[in-house]
């Protein structure tokens, strides 16, 4: 009965599965799937092998569990043996005390190799010459700055394909994560610091990339484009970028950083050393003991607020949400 | 003066939906109702006399099963409500802040105000029953924790319809759980309703402890205790450990929010990556504290319904109490994305893989406890059965975010969101359903419908595989948790929408529980002292067990005493003598805890609105109600012989 419908639940479960894969279509949206970049595809190499390490005992543990279940059922006509004393025997316990030993030591020099291998400070193999994009993460938004190419863009982002990116993540918001799926993991954007990360695409084509951490109220909308070109239309775009979008202020800075949403936008210049004030604005404290201002190269007006001791900090304009009442925020 | 009370009731009163205005109403109706018929019935004596002042852990843990039965409702509601505006892209049902609070409030209402509640509930219903005590070691203590649990509880959700709800996640990262980027109270209630059920957990966690370590029966030494007893005593100090953790994470936080301290704040050299190691050393035991009890509960289900010895006692007590060490040890697995570097990312994956190791051998343990037995497939191993391939796949799937650098790729995604629910619900709320069904014919004397349990079973069953499986292939497809919305352009509608079936085909299996509940209380079906073939001693004594639990104890030494004994009655040479009557000694109710933890509950809402002239009277309350009870020297009685007689001589006639 039970076995019956087990079997009946898992057709059904997995046929309406395979049903609605079928029907939002096109396995090419599975992007973890999909790598077109040398660490996503050693990832999912590793996921592959860890998937299989697992299903070794999965598999039969499923089986048995049915198995078992099926043959030692309390009926009258089942002759199987009924053996209600028996508790222990040594010789089996050994058995499934070694294989998970087993299965989780191969498991955990496998991950060890892809851990150093895969450190995503580390700088990735290749001929071309690396280009460094600076990302910050806003409230709600992102900002990518090209120190190399002295231009800027919000919330898309473009490099030549086969050409090694050498992401450096900072925020001047709570914390975020910053994912580009097809290319590989994750990381996360925290302020003070300056994060690495270094991806790579195989091939041109645009990447749907996201914030991956909770940051607050539109945190749905910091969702980007990530155009990997070839070398000459990247050059392209950038000199376009250069002649013809407006040029990034510190003032301009201070309004994106702002709570809210927007489009795509890009800049042609961006503020001399804007990205380490980002990073020291809230780094100084770290090392200093908190109330020692003179790390701060530059300090940028809203880091005085961590002088204000007052029971309710007033935030400086860039941290406050729009609309302090908590009816229309907090429910 | 109009003016002022209308802008004051416009901030206090969360308004402007017609989600919370419903509520609203619907809450004031039951609360008129209730007052209604218990004034109506004159039962506000016995409500007093019987329930709010018991120190009986039988009704304790009644009490605590009924909370968390409301707030697996509440937080069920939540879940549903985000299937809803998931279903399909571009959804405007719930607003971005209003989805973001309510995903915020299932997660602390599922762990903190069901998962935990409930799992005491268990405790207190079965174990001083297992180990033959007549209660547990501080009666009065009990019964301030479960008040100060409901009253926590309480707290965090009036947030709900005053003041407004917390929306920074379930664990509340700072810094957008700072007066900074929260400026409303929803965090404040947030802090001081864990603040004060987490109190209550904690002197929970003692309470089993010493009651598991100095009060089991004559004879029953410590590997000849229960399972589930076992499993219980690796949970609360597990409890032990971890709870003060969180108690002094979210003092931090609160200090920084009410007084303007820099602990975890963006600027003046507050460190949020301190909050989030610290809030995991206690998050990561957390999960093992509400998971290690449903151990204990399957172990029990698979020998009483296998008909069998428990296969591999020794190594199944090694795993579970090795669980709770080595939970200690894998918090930073919640954020390799944090960037520690490789060797520290090496270290906290190894130590999480290790725990797989014990997991597993439980696995191998139930199997083969099976393995020649006589299997009945009624209510409790219904859930046995669903839970082993439900949580052997979640383990797997939790083995896979343990690879480091592939959980770069999983994390904060739906394959995440898919794991854990897999092992909270196919783990812990199987495991809880299943011990509750088992026990309730002992707690409440009667049975359960088993046909409705069917439905029920499979509804749950059912509808967990089709709402979570399409969640792992979103997170391949990349989807992250918590966001409000996607678009057309995603591939994510089919998926999403097939995951909101499922969640309703569990919402409607909670509804046959529901109606299996109220069946089987008008169709009274009286259940014997042993209605399972049980096998320890909880089924040697009449259902619903006395007040006092036993009138006389045998001396134990054997790891399924009532079962032995049994064997031995049908073999005509029953083995044991139980001692002649004596007056028992019993703790007096109290109705110092549910005021004290009432004055905590004044006290934390003094907090959260900055109003010290409640939060002080609170305070002042609070150690009021700690010396009046220590000049309270009437504190127990004994129930005479004669009394004992009647009651026994009722209870066995009743069967």
């Amino acid at each position: 009965m039970n076995l019956i419908r087990g079997i009946r639940r898992l057709a059904a479960v997995s046929s309406l599965i395979g049903m609605t894969m079928l029907l939002s279509g096109c396995m090419d949206k599975f992007v973890v799937l999909d790598p077109k970049g040398v660490v996503g595809r050693q990832q999912l190499d590793l996921m592959i092998i860890s998937l299989l390490l697992c299903l070794v005992v999965i598999v039969p543990v499923l089986i048995l569990t049915f198995v078992i279940a099926w043959r030692y059922r309390n009926k009258t006509e089942n002759k199987a043996a009924y053996k209600p004393q028996w508790e222990h025997s040594t010789k089996l316990e050994v058995v499934w005390w070694g294989i998970p030993i087993v299965i989780i030591l191969i498991l955990a020099v496998v991950t060890a190799q892809y851990t150093y291998k895969l450190e995503p400070s580390k700088p990735l193999q290749s001929e071309a010459k690396p280009i460094v994009i600076q990302v910050t993460s806003l409230d709600w938004k992102w900002l990518f700055q090209y120190p190399g190419q002295g231009i800027a863009t919000v919330n898309y982002v473009k490099f030549p394909a086969n050409v090694p990116v050498q992401f450096e993540l900072t925020s001047d918001a709570p914390m975020n994560s910053f994912w580009i799926p097809q290319l590989g993991g994750q990381i996360y954007t925290m302020s003070g610091m300056a994060m690495k990360l270094n991806l790579m695409a195989d091939e041109p084509g645009t990447y749907r990339g996201s914030g991956a951490n909770f940051s607050g109220k539109d945190f749905a909308k910091m969702h980007f484009n990530a155009d990997a070109t070839s070398q000459a239309d990247f050059d392209k775009w950038v000199e376009q970028v250069k002649s013809k979008s407006p040029p990034l202020t510190q003032d301009g800075y201070d309004r994106l950083a702002a709570p809210g949403v927007m489009e795509k936008a890009d800049y042609s210049s961006i503020p001399n050393g804007l990205f380490d004030r980002i990073v020291n604005k809230y780094s100084g404290g770290h090392s200093m003991g908190g109330m020692d201002m003179s790390v701060h190269p530059n300090p940028a007006p809203g880091s005085m607020q961590g002088m204000n001791m007052s029971v309710h900090p007033n935030p400086a304009p860039s941290s406050m949400p729009a609309g302090m009442d908590m009816s229309q925020n907090h429910h | 003066m109009w003016e002022k009370i209308q802008q004051f009731a416009s901030g206090f009163f969360v308004t402007g939906d017609p989600l919370i205005y419903g509520a609203d109403v619907s809450i004031v109706l039951t609360m008129i109702a209730v007052v209604s018929a218990l004034t109506y019935f004159k039962k506000w004596t016995w409500l007093w006399k019987e329930w709010l002042t018991t120190v009986d852990h039988k009704r304790i843990g009644i009490m605590y099963v009924i909370a968390s039965l409301l707030m697996l409702f509440r937080g069920g509601v939540d879940a549903l409500l985000m299937r809803t505006q998931l279903a399909v892209p571009n959804n405007d049902f719930l607003s971005p802040s209003h989805y973001n609070a309510i995903f915020t409030t299932h997660g602390v209402i599922m762990i903190l105000f069901m998962a935990m509640p409930l799992m005491f509930g268990l405790f207190n219903l079965v174990v001083p029953l297992q180990i033959g005590a007549r209660d547990v070691a501080y009666p009065f203590l009990n019964s301030l924790s479960f008040w100060l649990f409901f009253w926590g509880a309480m707290l965090f959700n009036m947030s709900f319809v005053i003041g407004g709800s917390p929306d920074a996640g379930w664990l509340s990262y700072p810094p957008l759980s700072e007066v900074s980027h929260s400026p409303g109270v929803g965090q404040d209630f947030y802090i001081w309703g864990i603040q004060i059920s987490g109190i209550g957990s904690l002197m929970t966690g003692i309470n089993f402890v010493v009651t598991i370590l100095k009060m089991r029966a004559p004879g029953m030494k410590m590997m000849k205790m229960p399972i589930f007893t076992w499993s219980v005593l690796s949970s609360s100090l597990t409890i032990l450990l971890a709870f003060p953790i969180l108690t002094v994470t979210l003092a931090l936080l609160f200090i920084d929010r009410y007084l303007g301290a820099h602990f975890f704040t963006l600027t003046a050299g507050g460190n949020p990556m301190m909050y989030i190691n610290l809030i995991w050393m206690w998050g990561h035991p957390e999960v093992y504290i509400v998971v290690l009890p449903a151990f204990g509960v399957f172990s029990e289900v698979v020998a009483t319904f296998s008909r069998k010895r428990l296969f591999g006692y020794a190594s199944t007590v090694f795993a579970l109490m090795s669980i709770s060490v080595f939970s200690f040890f894998t918090w930073a697995h919640h954020f390799f994305t944090m960037g520690s570097g490789a060797d520290v990312n090496i270290f906290f994956a190894i130590s999480t893989m290790l725990i797989a190791i014990p997991t597993g051998v439980k696995v191998f343990n139930w199997l083969f406890t099976m393995y020649r037995g006589r299997i009945s497939f009624q209510g409790p191993m219904l859930w046995m059965m669903g839970f082993i391939p439900c949580f052997v796949v979640g383990g797997m799937t939790g083995l896979l975010l343990s690879v480091a650098p592939a959980d770069f790729q999983f994390h904060n995604s739906y394959f995440l969101i898919a794991h854990f629910h897999q092992v909270l619900i196919g783990g812990v709320a199987f495991g809880y359903f299943s011990g509750l069904y088992y026990w309730w014919p002992k707690v409440f004397g009667f049975k359960l419908n088993e046909k409705i349990g069917k439905w029920a079973f499979w509804l749950w069953n059912i509808g967990f595989y089709v709402c979570f499986m399409p969640q792992y292939a979103l997170g391949l497809m990349g989807m992250t948790r918590r966001v409000n919305t996607y678009s057309w352009d995603t591939g994510w509608w089919g998926l999403n929408l097939v995951s909101t079936i499922g969640g309703f085909l569990m919402g409607i299996g909670f509804l046959f529980q529901v109606w299996q509940i109220l069946h089987s209380v008008k169709f009274m079906e009286r259940a014997s002292g042993d209605p399972w073939g049980g096998r320890t001693l909880e089924w040697s004594i009449p259902s619903p067990a006395p007040v006092y639990n036993f009138a006389s104890l045998p001396t134990v030494d054997e790891k399924d005493p009532w079962w032995e004994e049994k064997e031995r009655r049908e073999r005509g040479e029953p083995a044991w003598t139980l001692p002649p009557l004596e007056p028992i000694h019993m703790p007096k109710n109290s109705g110092i805890p549910i005021i004290m933890a009432f004055c905590f509950f004044l006290t934390g809402f003094g907090f959260v609105f900055h109003w010290l002239w409640i939060a002080i009277p609170g305070l002042v309350g609070v150690a009021g109600c700690m010396l009046a009870h220590s000049f309270n020297y009437n504190t127990d009685y004994y129930i005479p012989v004669d009394e004992i007689k009647r009651t026994e001589a009722a209870a066995r006639g009743a069967v």
